[in-house]
């Protein structure tokens, strides 16, 4: 019974990515790819950066680069905190 | 165990400690034209502090490395990086000033493959080696917090 259970469980996981791999798209094909050519096209005229990633980490998605170091700020913090904690209470 | 590794290890450290610092700070300082950035140069200086640690062991940092500073320079940077976020509020939080301005870092680069303009990109580079003091003395507090820390109970 629990056999038949894990075979019928495998073949429809089998199945799903069978299903998946018949309809994947060409290696490297974007699904939209109107922002990509934008940002190729204009990074280099508007920010004046030639690595085409930085001009987005840090100006047309510098928010998002904030968030990050807003989550790397509150790690450093935690980490210190849990440490600082533990010392006071060796004394 | 507070003395560190062996004489080796010590000496091959103090060797390459310089060599990593000098590519860290490379990687920030080029982040606007080669791959890399603030975080990732900023990365790979802290691994120049992980390797003093490892190497020299907590007591062999008295006096070299001063994690109450670090956290003051970690600070600093988190600051630099928000003012220079709010230099463009004029126009939009995080626009880009400086670029194409013709002062500092607002030379412009020609478009299509180019060797690459170190005085370009506006606010990008300064971002960057806000972003990178950041994260070097970050993941270096950290670092050295938490081996402090270890240390103590394993010698308990």
């Amino acid at each position: 019974m629990r056999k038949a259970v894990l075979f019928v469980a495998f073949l429809f996981v089998g199945a799903f990515f069978l299903l998946a791999a018949s309809s994947i798209r060409p290696f490297g094909a974007p699904t939209v790819s109107a922002m990509d050519d934008y940002f190729i096209a204009h990074a280099q005229g508007e920010v004046a950066a030639n690595n085409v990633v930085t001009a987005i980490v840090f100006d047309y998605r510098g928010f998002d680069t904030l968030g990050e170091a807003t989550v790397l700020f509150a790690a450093v913090v935690g980490v210190l905190t849990l440490f600082r904690k533990l010392r006071e209470d060796e004394r | 165990m507070n003395g560190g590794m062996s004489v080796i290890v010590r000496t091959v450290s103090r060797f390459v400690y310089g060599l990593i610092l000098v590519f860290g700070f490379y990687v920030i300082m080029h982040g606007h034209l080669t791959p890399g950035g603030g975080f990732q140069g900023g990365a790979v200086v802290a691994s120049a502090f992980a390797l003093l640690v490892v190497a020299f062991g907590a007591a062999g940092l008295k006096g070299r490395l001063n994690v109450h500073l670090l956290q003051s320079l970690e600070e600093v940077g988190a600051l630099a990086f928000l003012a220079l976020g709010f230099l463009g509020i004029g126009t939009a939080f995080f626009y880009n000033l400086l670029a194409n301005s013709g002062g500092l870092f607002g030379a412009s680069v020609p478009i299509g493959p180019n060797n690459g303009v170190l005085n370009s990109a506006g606010t990008l580079p300064l971002m960057n080696w806000a972003v990178g003091l950041k994260v070097m003395t970050g993941i270096a507090s950290i670092v050295i917090v938490m081996l402090i820390g270890a240390r103590k109970e394993e010698t308990e």
